[in-house]
């Protein structure tokens, strides 16, 4: 505690918690857009957007799309972009068709040859990007006509299933409870409450960090307020999914590799020079940098999510179809700029870009329980996202 | 003589910050001003309250213009007036021709259709104004620096400008660019254009101006007639920097060592024209302790040897070999010749040097992240103490090193990139114009750490095209042209006549 108090007194002394909000308005804006999107559609769904069953719908809904916005969030950090993403999903999943169900083969072995394919798809891109300078755009464009053609081809305009029930619970299974109460679910409030502990406690760490270093931190009343909202937020959610089947499977492992990029992004050498390609190639090159093969691995590693995602996609809706992916880049993408990304690469944040997708989906799933048409839906994702990049541009007119 | 132009007790505020206070400055008919001041004194301030980018009730005091008060409301109100500023960071669009870009804005059109032959013509006469003789259509891209400035000039003479405002003209450019385009504000004063001229340079300011006023810290210091005779170097520097700087170069101590770097016969070709042999035949060396001078002119490959050794970044076909205390060193990518102990600060810091959304302590363990690194996690409160140590060092002047370097002045900025290359520990520094564009305290702040560089035994090699600074701080000067050395003289031979004419007899 004694450190705490260091932290607030010493550095942010003159700095109050207004002062602070508007500094960091970006951040802040979107957990409240957050909240304040959730509240509404709560409100005016009258209670079912929070109900257990729909929040564990949210997140098989919207999963795939936030496996993707990891991935393209480092694309463009990096300065380009990936427009085949949803056809890579879509070519994904019929492939894992064509292999499970048409060739029999074992889930054990079609998932690591889908997730390679995926890379090798990735790499291909990511070759001529890089190492060839054609811009993303043009190379992906081409790219999303080709895996869109072949997923046709590949299916043969049919839709292939069902899959064996092993590969569904990609998606649609649950973890079972080792307490085994059943409801209410033991190990998603146990999760629920040691994910709050973990995060109260990182938070603590960073902070008395930061007060050693002299790093002018969050003010304290501001850091307690936005972590009691965090933390009944994850208890609140963990709480009513407990009450409908328990943590999904996919939440599970979303959660872990939203972890592991947070990681990647802000701690390793690796994920910092991603950023300084972005920021300026030709600077970081002559900083002896590899900006090439950077390039290329952002791209491999958005041909793995994506694969990812469409086994995930086609788990949960137990076939694989030609739609599959169909204008899902776009999603991903908004979900990306929404979340803080900069257009000319450079900047974004790995949680900027999964709140973003949270937006997208509380707002998809919200609008469809109104019974909004599909006509209205797209106006108004569009008009978010508009307003969510000129929010980021105004602010940063003001601050010059 | 009448005064054209009066700025009064000008004060501008920004959130927080008093940019101008109290400015006052008076400009004659017919004559060329100079405005000196370092970095951030306010120069640029000064000049865009007068062309109106910060329009009339955006600051405090009047402007008369031409003996009425003026009150602009944007640059097409003061360019109406005749009043026209030609930034450094000049405002051509590469891909059109010159005519084009003359007229850009401005066309010569019937409603809306471009007449291409009065347009061509008249290009052509001012172009012959200017000395530029290259056909109308000639794309800008295909022009130099010290061409496209010309350019840019021909384009001011077609608005009917009276008073011409430039922002570092000569910063980009070679010696004798530089000479040209001062002779051609000679000769449009000697026409009636009166001229503002915002210059670090104090030999060219000295050459061409009729006054001088001298801003620092947003305040008039003074104004020097220069018809007067009163007009000397260092009364300029003094009232810059107010303080009396005896000497523009710190003193050094020398003792060169044995030889640390060398350069055998190094050859580079063009990488887009193969037939282009950029560097011919090329040796040198240099010793631990020793700061080697390259002089040349601009296009005389300075750069291109510097890039080419460093990683070959540039230039294609490269052969030769690189020995560092006399071993072959591996500089075949930029990460094997910074761990072969090579460094190298770009001439362009913005573009090249610097991230500049990045903040300070970023940008200083860019090149060399590993070392505050452990199993590829990057350790930040290592790095915060490595940034928080350069920043004592080098004298960066910042509130913090989480600041965006963009937020950082010329000189500061310099003193980041140097702190990057410091951090690799190098033991052969190159420097491509290390104090471009930076005001003279910093100035001579960057030379302090060059000479503490050399005690310590690095090698120090310095391209410039400030002649002062070379013959300043140079220990031994390799003259190049077109490619290759021409001449080698020591600190003691060396002088600016000495040096011109071992380019010129090529």
């Amino acid at each position: 505690m004694d450190q705490i108090e260091q932290a607030n007194s010493e550095p942010s002394g003159g700095l109050g918690i207004g002062a602070y909000i508007a500094r960091h308005i970006r951040e802040y804006g979107l957990l409240f857009a957050l909240i304040a999107i959730m509240l509404f559609f709560q409100i005016v769904t009258g209670g079912t957007l929070l109900k257990p069953v729909n929040i564990t719908n949210l997140f098989l809904q919207n999963s795939y799309i936030i496996i993707m916005a990891l991935g393209m969030l480092l694309v463009i950090v990096g300065g380009n972009i990936d427009l085949s993403v949803g056809s890579v999903m879509g070519f994904i999943g019929a492939f894992a068709a064509v292999l499970i169900v048409s060739m029999d083969l074992p889930v054990a072995v079609a998932i690591p040859a889908c997730l390679v394919m995926g890379m090798a798809i990735g790499a291909v891109q990511g070759y001529f990007v890089a190492y060839w300078k054609i811009p993303s755009f043009i190379v992906t464009l081409a790219g999303m006509l080709v895996f869109r053609g072949l997923s046709l081809w590949l299916l043969e305009g049919q839709s292939i299933g069902p899959f064996p029930k092993s590969f569904q619970a990609l998606s649609t299974g649950f973890i079972a409870d080792p307490f085994g109460v059943g409801r209410p679910n033991m190990l998603a409030l146990a999760v629920g409450v040691a994910a709050v502990v973990l995060l109260v406690w990182l938070g603590l760490r960073a902070r008395s960090r930061d007060a050693r270093y002299g790093i002018e931190g969050e003010p304290l009343g501001l850091f307690v307020l936005r972590n009691a909202i965090v933390a009944a937020a994850l208890l609140f959610v963990t709480w009513k999914l407990a009450w409908f089947r328990g943590l999904p499977n996919v939440l599970l492992s979303m959660v872990i590799l939203t972890i592991i990029y947070v990681f990647v992004t802000e701690r390793t050498t690796l994920g910092r020079r991603v950023y300084a390609v972005g920021g300026n190639s030709k600077a970081a090159k002559l900083s002896g940098i590899r900006t090439e093969r950077l390039t290329f691995l952002t791209f491999v590693n958005m041909g793995l999510l994506a694969a990812l995602a469409g086994l995930v996609f086609a788990a949960r809706l137990n076939t694989a179809t030609p739609k599959a992916g169909f204008a899902v880049e776009l999603d991903v993408i908004a979900a990306v700029f929404i979340g803080g990304a900069s257009m000319s690469g450079g900047s974004g944040k790995i949680i900027g870009a999964v709140v973003g997708a949270f937006i997208m989906g509380v707002m998809n799933n919200g609008m469809s329980i109104l019974g909004i048409g599909i006509d209205y839906q797209q106006v108004i994702k569009g008009l978010v996202l508009l307003a969510a990049v000129f929010f980021d541009v105004y602010n940063k007119n003001k601050e010059a | 003589m009448t005064t054209l132009l009066e700025m009064r007790n000008i004060t501008k505020t920004f959130p927080g910050v008093k940019a101008l206070d109290d400015v006052s400055i008076a400009v004659r008919d017919g004559e060329i001003h100079a405005i000196c001041g370092e970095n951030g004194a306010g120069k640029s301030t000064l000049m865009k309250v007068l062309s109106g980018v910060y329009p009339a009730g955006s600051y405090e005091g009047e402007i008369v213009y031409d003996g009425a008060a003026a009150e602009f409301r944007d640059i097409r109100d003061s360019e109406d007036r005749g009043i026209i500023i030609i930034h450094q960071e000049l405002a051509l669009v590469p891909l059109l021709s010159i005519a084009e870009n003359i007229y850009l804005g401005n066309e010569r059109a019937q409603s809306g259709v471009i007449n291409w032959q009065e347009t061509f013509q008249q290009t052509e006469g001012l172009l012959k104004k200017v000395g530029l003789r290259e056909a109308p259509g000639t794309l800008v891209d295909s022009l130099g620096v010290g061409k496209q400035q010309l350019v840019e000039i021909a384009k001011a003479l077609s608005k009917n400008v009276r008073l011409l405002i430039l922002d570092e003209p000569t910063a980009a450019l070679s010696e004798s660019d530089s000479q040209a385009l001062l002779d051609l504000l000679l000769e449009l004063k000697a026409q009636g254009v009166t001229s503002i001229i915002i210059s670090h340079k104090l030999n060219e300011v000295k050459r061409v101006a009729d006054s001088v006023t001298v801003i620092r810290d947003g305040a008039t210091i003074s104004t020097i007639d220069a018809r007067g005779g009163d007009l000397t170097e260092d009364r300029i520097v003094r009232d810059m920097v107010g303080r009396d700087m005896a000497h523009r170069f710190p003193d050094r101590t020398r003792r060169a060592g044995e030889v640390l770097f060398e350069l055998k016969n190094w050859n580079v070709r063009h990488p887009e024209h193969r037939d282009r042999q950029m560097i011919r035949d090329l040796s040198m060396h240099v010793r631990a302790g020793e700061v080697v001078g390259i002089a040349g002119l601009m296009g005389s490959g300075r750069t291109e040897l510097a890039m080419s050794v460093f990683g070959r970044s540039y230039g294609r076909d490269i052969s030769g070999e690189v020995l560092i205390h006399g071993k072959p060193a591996d500089v075949s990518t930029v990460d094997r010749a910074i761990a072969a102990g090579l460094a190298y600060v770009t001439e362009d810091r913005k573009s090249l040097g610097l991230i500049l959304e990045e903040t300070i302590q970023r940008n200083t363990s860019l090149a060399n992240l590993g070392a505050v690194a452990k199993n590829g996690v990057v350790e930040d409160f290592r790095e915060t103490e490595v940034a928080e140590k350069y920043r004592r060092d080098l004298n960066i002047r910042t509130p913090s090193v989480f600041q965006k370097v963009m937020n950082l002045s010329g000189g500061n900025q310099q003193k980041v990139v140097l702190a990057k290359w410091l951090f690799t520990e190098p033991e052969v520094l190159i420097l491509d114009e290390p104090t471009r564009g930076i005001d003279v305290g910093a100035k001579y702040e960057i030379y302090g750490i060059i000479n503490e560089l050399s005690a310590a035994g690095k090698a120090v090699i310095m391209i410039s095209s400030e002649m002062p600074e070379l013959l300043g701080m140079s220990d031994r000067i390799y003259v190049m042209n077109e490619g290759s050395f021409v001449g080698e003289l020591n600190a003691d031979e060396a002088s600016q006549e000495r040096i011109m004419s071992l380019i010129v007899r090529e």
